[in-house]
């Protein structure tokens, strides 16, 4: 047992645990709670396989981010209704086959598919690769990342203002 | 030493749990949190391809997901409120005004 394969295993553990909390919680609030513990665990993956510059923009967008919108959210809708948002499911019983009948799908082409070697060695830290990638051939790309998330963040104001 | 198949695997199991809330919520907020699930599921498997491969264009591509992720939860949540205000109501069910 390498030092990899345990903290594959509890990482995965704490992944699958959160992420099955998230869609079967009851209150809406914690399910948030449990995605920001899903969103650090999926960064720890990152982090095993051998990306720390991921991992640290998995924790600054997704985990700090996204899970402060949410919440964000949550706390505003709460705030109009004046009460608290009861979290409901339906169907669960047509969801979960469908769910498991999509994942024996895509185990079944997995086991199909040729087996890929053993993972190369890393050549070099690919955080200097990455930099150089996103100003070289993917400049363009970057730019209008850039405009999407501006057009983005007007636009989730523009809905979002009141009525005034 | 972990195989690729374990993490594709793992994967897989998230977007299924993922795909399993998205069928099963109600409300249209649990819906997009099942949905970050399942993005983040496929940004697994990117950096996992990447790392075993060699090759640098599926961290890049993992960057540009986790970007426009960030911006589809700040339009989609504002969607959400935009519609609790007029609407009252946030349960996906009952916004069926288009369905004439």
């Amino acid at each position: 047992m390498t030092l990899e394969t345990v903290g594959f295993w509890v990482v995965a553990v704490v992944l699958l645990a959160s992420s099955l909390a998230v869609v079967l919680t009851p209150n809406l609030f914690h399910a948030v709670l449990y995605l920001a513990a899903a969103l650090v665990a999926t960064g720890l993956v990152f982090l095993l396989l051998e990306q720390p510059f991921l991992f640290a923009v998995q924790l600054l967008l997704y985990a700090g981010g996204v899970v402060t919108i949410v919440v964000f959210a949550i706390m505003l809708t709460e705030r109009l209704v004046g009460e608290r948002i009861r979290q409901t499911s339906r169907h669960l019983v047509n969801g979960a086959i469908v769910s498991a009948a999509i994942f024996v799908g895509i185990v079944g082409f997995l086991l199909r598919a040729p087996q890929v070697p053993v993972r190369p060695g890393l050549e070099a830290d690919a955080t200097i690769s990455i930099g150089r990638a996103l100003v070289g051939p993917f400049a363009v790309t970057l730019e209008l990342l850039g405009i999407l998330l501006v057009t983005a963040l007007l636009g989730a104001l523009y809905f979002a203002r009141g009525e005034e | 030493m972990i195989g690729l198949s374990s993490y594709l695997v793992l994967a897989a199991l998230v977007f299924s749990i993922g795909l399993f809330g998205v069928l099963t919520r109600r409300n249209a907020v649990g819906i997009l949190l099942g949905i970050e699930l399942m993005l983040n599921a496929v940004n697994i498997n990117f950096v996992a391809f990447a790392r075993y491969n060699g090759d640098l264009i599926g961290l890049i591509f993992t960057l540009f997901t986790i970007s426009i992720t960030v911006a589809e939860v700040a339009v989609g949540l504002a969607i959400v409120i935009a519609i609790f205000r007029v609407r009252r109501t946030v349960e996906a069910d009952r916004l069926d005004l288009l369905r004439g």
